[in-house]
C-alpha cells in the first residue's frame, strides 16, 4: 500500500490575497537551509517554532517557498515537521526562475 | 505370383514420445517468460514521519520522477508537457483521483515545481509525496 504526505494544491487561477500579518514565509535555498520570517533554523525545529506561531495567530498561512535547485528530500522533511505541528493551512509559493 | 509388400506402414503417429515434447517445451516457456519485475522508474523515495496512509489504490495515479528529471506515467516515459493532457485524462475519468508522487529525493525542486503547475492545470489537485517510514529522532 502506498504511503506518504498528502497536499491539496490550490486550484487553476485562484491566487488569494491574504493579509500579510498571516503569512510565514518560509524558505529554503539551494543547500537546504531554511529561513523562517528571516530566522535561519534547523529543520528539526520547525515544528516546535511553528506550533508557537499558530498559538500567537490562528489564521496563520505557512507560505513555503523553495529555491528551484533545492532538493526534494529537504521539502519533504520541511512538509513532514509541518504536519507535525498539525499546520493545515500551507501555501506552495512558485519558485521563481 | 503373389507380390506382398515388404514394408508395412503403421498409420498410427507414435505416441509414447509425446510427453517428453510436451515437458520439453513447458520447461522452455517457463524458463524463457519474465514475470514484470519494474514498474515505473527507479527512484529513492524521500523520508517523512507524519505519513498518511493512502485510502484506496484504485483512484490512484502514480507519477514517478528520476533525480535526471525523467517522468513516468504508466510505465510510458513523458515529457514534462504532456503531464496534464495525460493527467486531465485521468481525472475526468476517475473525479476522486489522488496523484501519488514518487520522485527520487534527489530531485531538484523546479521539477517538483513544474509538476505542481502540470498538475494544476490537469486539475488533479490532491497529491501525496511518496515516501518512507523515518526513523524517529
Amino acid at each position: 500500500m502506498d504511503k506518504g504526505l498528502g497536499l491539496v494544491l490550490p486550484p487553476k487561477g485562484e491566487e488569494k490575497e491574504i493579509p500579510k500579518k498571516n503569512i510565514s514565509n518560509l524558505l529554503i535555498n539551494a543547500r537546504g537551509d531554511v529561513l523562517l520570517d528571516k530566522e535561519p533554523l534547523q529543520i528539526k525545529d520547525i515544528r516546535q517554532v511553528v506550533l508557537e506561531k499558530m498559538a500567537a495567530n490562528d489564521k496563520l498561512i505557512i507560505s513555503v517557498k523553495t529555491h528551484p535547485k533545492a532538493k526534494y528530500q529537504t521539502y519533504v522533511e520541511v512538509l513532514d515537521q509541518l504536519k507535525m505541528a498539525n499546520a493545515t493551512r500551507i501555501s506552495i509559493a512558485e519558485t521563481d526562475k | 505370383m503373389k507380390f506382398s509388400s515388404k514394408t508395412k506402414v503403421s498409420g498410427e503417429i507414435p505416441t509414447s514420445s509425446m510427453p517428453d515434447i510436451i515437458f520439453m517445451l513447458l520447461i522452455f516457456f517457463m524458463v524463457t517468460t519474465v514475470l514484470r519485475e519494474y514498474e515505473g522508474l527507479n527512484v529513492f523515495l524521500p523520508q517523512a514521519r507524519k505519513i498518511e496512509r493512502l485510502e484506496s489504490k484504485r483512484h490512484t495515479a502514480h507519477i514517478f520522477i528520476s533525480k535526471d528529471g525523467m517522468i513516468s506515467i504508466d510505465d510510458k516515459i513523458i515529457p514534462m508537457d504532456n503531464v496534464k493532457h495525460v493527467m486531465y485524462d485521468k481525472r475526468v475519468a476517475d473525479p476522486q483521483l489522488t496523484v501519488s508522487l514518487k520522485a527520487d529525493r534527489e530531485a531538484s525542486m523546479e521539477l517538483i515545481s513544474d509538476m505542481h503547475n502540470e498538475l494544476r492545470e490537469a486539475d488533479a489537485l490532491k497529491i501525496n509525496y511518496s515516501s518512507k517510514v523515518a526513523a524517529p529522532s
